[in-house]
Order: structure tokens, then sequence, then C-alpha cells
């Protein structure tokens, strides 16, 4: 089994777990930009009222779970999804699998993971990894952010199994289940799908507070946070907008570079050159949260903290809002019928 | 972003990983790069580790002034907050919530101590009777 496990390394921890168990069921043509494009990956959401780690909480991608969801089901292929309450339990189901042959997807915290670097282990529970075999009395484990396979200790992969908090794991784990080829014509039916799918996402959720919208809200909460929060705190909650946009697992700006290089990939499927333009705004656009969080890093450094440097902060988040708001448009009105 | 300009800026990443990018080479197409982590970034993960330092600070002050209980000043040190606590002890959060009450912890019984004592990884005494007047932590 262990031979026959290829570590990939990824931008986003739960593409390249999907990327990964999708080969191991036979399926090798799905590449992470793929993955994210097909499972409807690109999102954003604010949602004030909730604090994570005593700051605001923003998501640049949908919900954890889904990416490899939808992946998954656009491709016919069924998932074993498992949760346990018991700890002895989940080894046991853990062990099992392994011994049957399959790698498991499993969804940690990253707080006790060990080979995580100190500064950034925080409560966060909706990291994925891989566990592909045993060495002895260590389990060996693919996680997707690193560059090579690592391992570790029974007691140590029960804890992070275990994690608790926010969405705690409580020892999920996840595998496909070998099915039928993937023929070429699931693949563009899922590209489309999920196109669709992530226009819907972006531009017709109801309320401020997701998609585009949610981007225009931020912008304009952004403004006044100076004046609600004060300078100090204000920074602070820039600076949790760049970790969550730039922090392992996006790819850079926040999901867009992903898109984009999405985009490319599709091109191949669907003929198109409107995919081809798209592309390059949501380059852009990936661009323009970069000069964004660089602006955003002279304010929580502390060589910007006027007024007229929030509204700045705003009028980018509203310029983004106004750009990827066109590109889901002109997705919109692609022709698939060719 | 180009690929010539992915950042290289060495981080506390950048000594266990580099990091995956996408970006484009000169023709606009896709590829991946490698990045060893970005100054941008490494200066907002210092802010909240900033602000981490001076939630436990303000802790220590209160559990030392008798505000608080010295879960106080243990849960701001391992990041934790009250539903992450009650998580991992099997308290409930209101449970947590009134322990935090120098009165009501002067009275908890040892069981309930050594249960708090192993999330937080040290001793019972040491539960009890924190080193806080030591900076380190």
């Amino acid at each position: 089994m262990t031979k026959a496990f290829k570590h990939i390394q990824a931008a986003h921890c739960e593409n390249g777990v999907t990327v990964s168990l999708l080969n191991t069921v036979g399926v090798e043509r799905i590449t992470e930009p793929l993955a994210f494009g097909i499972g409807s990956g690109l999102f954003f959401t604010y949602i004030p009222l909730l604090k994570v780690n005593n700051g605001p909480a923003f998501a640049f991608r949908t919900m954890p779970g889904l990416i490899f969801k939808r992946t998954c089901r656009a491709l016919d292929i069924r998932i074993r999804r498992r949760r346990f309450r018991d700890k002895s339990e989940a080894k046991q189901f853990l062990d099992r699998c392994l011994d049957a042959g399959h790698a498991v997807g499993c969804q940690v915290g990253v707080y006790y993971l060990p080979y995580f670097p100190k500064e950034y282990r925080f409560h966060f529970n909706a990291h994925n990894l891989i566990v592909f075999g045993r060495s002895g009395d260590r389990y060996l484990v693919s996680d997707p952010i690193m560059e090579e396979p690592t391992s570790l200790s029974e007691y140590e992969l029960e804890r992070v199994r275990f994690a608790r908090g926010v969405l705690s794991p409580r020892g999920q784990l996840y595998y496909p289940e070998p099915g039928k080829p993937v023929s070429d014509e699931m693949i563009r039916t899922g590209i489309r799908h999920g196109i669709r799918r992530n226009i819907r996402d972006m531009l017709h959720i109801p309320g401020p507070v997701a998609g585009v919208s949610g981007i225009r809200y931020t912008a304009r909460r952004i403004r006044k946070w100076r004046e609600t929060l004060g300078p100090g705190k204000a920074g602070l909650y820039l600076a949790q907008l760049v970790r969550m946009q730039e922090e392992i697992g996006t790819g850079g700006g926040g999901f867009r570079y992903i898109y984009a290089a999405f985009l490319q990939e599709a091109h191949a499927w669907w003929p198109d050159d409107l995919l081809l333009t798209t592309s390059a705004s949501f380059t852009r656009a990936g661009d323009l949260w970069r000069d964004a969080a660089v602006h955003a890093a002279g304010i929580y450094k502390g060589r910007l903290g006027a007024q007229s440097d929030f509204d700045r902060m705003g009028d980018y988040l509203l310029e983004i809002a106004g750009l990827e708001k066109d590109c889901f448009l002109a997705l919109s009105k692609i022709n698939w019928t060719v | 972003m180009k690929k010539e300009e992915v950042p290289h800026d060495p981080g506390s990443l950048g000594k266990v990983t580099r990091e995956v990018c996408y970006a484009t080479d000169e023709e606009g197409k896709y590829t991946t790069a490698l990045s060893e982590g970005w100054d941008v970034k490494a200066g907002a993960l210092d802010v909240a580790w900033e602000d981490i330092a001076a939630r436990i600070a303000a802790a220590r002050e209160k559990v030392r002034r008798g505000e608080a209980s010295p879960l106080l000043f243990y849960m701001e040190s391992k990041l934790m907050d009250i539903g992450v606590l009650a998580g991992y002890t099997g308290f409930w959060k209101w449970q947590v919530r009134r322990h935090l009450r120098p009165a009501v912890f002067a009275k908890l019984s040892d069981r309930r101590l050594r249960r708090y004592a192993g999330v937080f990884e040290v001793g019972v005494d040491e539960l009890v009777h924190p080193n806080i007047h030591d900076k380190g932590i």
C-alpha cells in the first residue's frame, strides 16, 4: 500500500486531499485547480457576529468538506465518511481501512499537530490530511501542505482527530470507493456545473454577507473600523483578514489564482475563449487582493493609520467586488451548448 | 501574479516547508511555484501573536489581583476560549464560566482540578498556584 501511494503537495489542503484520494481509486486526471473549480471552491463571506481567535470571521472559500463532496459527486464516485464518538473505535476503523488498502482522508485540528511550526498552531479544526499506511507504531501521513510525507504516533494522531472547539472533527475520516472509470463527459459536465454553482454562490445568495455583496459589505465595515474599534483593534482585524486571505492553503490572493488556473484548464475541455479572458480577470482580482494586503500591512504595522487609509482599504475591496462581479457575469454568458 | 513575483521572504513556515503558489509564466499560462513566505503575511501573523501575548499578560494581571481564577491564565496561554476549554475538559460552557471565578475555583474538587490540569498539561499544584510572577510562557 505504501508504495502505491503518491504524496502530492497542494496549495490548499482539501484540494490536495481530494486529488490524492481520487488518485488512489484510479482517477488521475483531476488536478488541484480542476478539483477546486468542479467543487465550486471560490467564495467570500464575512460573518460579523462570529469570532475566530478573537477576531472577525472571514472565509475565502466554501465550507470545509464541500470541495471533496462536490467533486466526487460530479465524477459519480461514492464517498464513505464516518465520525466517531469513541476514540478506540475510531482507531480500529482507521486500522481496518489501512489493512484493506484504503488511504483515508482525516479532518484534524492543527493545534496539536507536531510537525506544524508553533506560530501556526491555533485551534483551527478544518485541516485535512491523508493517512496512507503504518510503519511500526507510527502512522504515515501525507499532508498536502508539506513538501514531503510525514508521520504521527498513535497518540498524536488521536489527539488531532479528536480536537475540540468549533468544527470539531470527531475523528472524521473519509475515502472514495472505487467505481466506474471517469469519462470525459463527466469532467466536462462537472466543470459546467461547478462554474454555474459558483456563479450562484458569488452573485445570487440573498443577504449582504455572502459572495460579491459580502466583499462590498466588508468594505463598508472596514471604513468604520477605525471609528468603532480604535486603531489598535482595527489593525488586528485587518491582520486577521490578511491571514485568512494569504495564509497557507490559499495559493495566494485568497484562492483567486487557483480559480484563474482552473478556468485556464477548463478551456481545454470547453473551448470557449471567454474562459481565458475571465481567467485573466481573476488573475487581476488576485493581484488586487494582494495589493490590498500590502496596504493593510501598512496599517497593522503602524506605517499608516489615518481614516483616509481605511477608506482606501475599503476602496480596494469595492474595486475587487466590482471586478469579481463582472467576472461571474461574464461566466454566466458562456454558451454551454458547443 | 507572475511567477517571478512569487515572494521569497523567509518566515516561520519556511523553516518547515515551502508552500505552493499559483502564478503565471511568460506566456500567461498558470503553473505552480514554491514560496518561502511573504513579509505581509508574516507581519499579520506577528500582529496575531502580539495580541495573544497581550491577552496572556492581561489574564496574568487579573489572576494576580484575584479577579479571575488561574484557569483564565492557562486558558489564554493555550490560546483557548471557553468553548474550546469546555470541549477538551468535558464540562459545560456555563460550568467553565463559573470556574473562572476565584471563589468557585477555590472549592473545586480534586477530581475536577485534575481534569483541568490534564488539559493544560500541568500538575494540580501548578494549576492552583500558577507561576504568574514569572514573565515566562
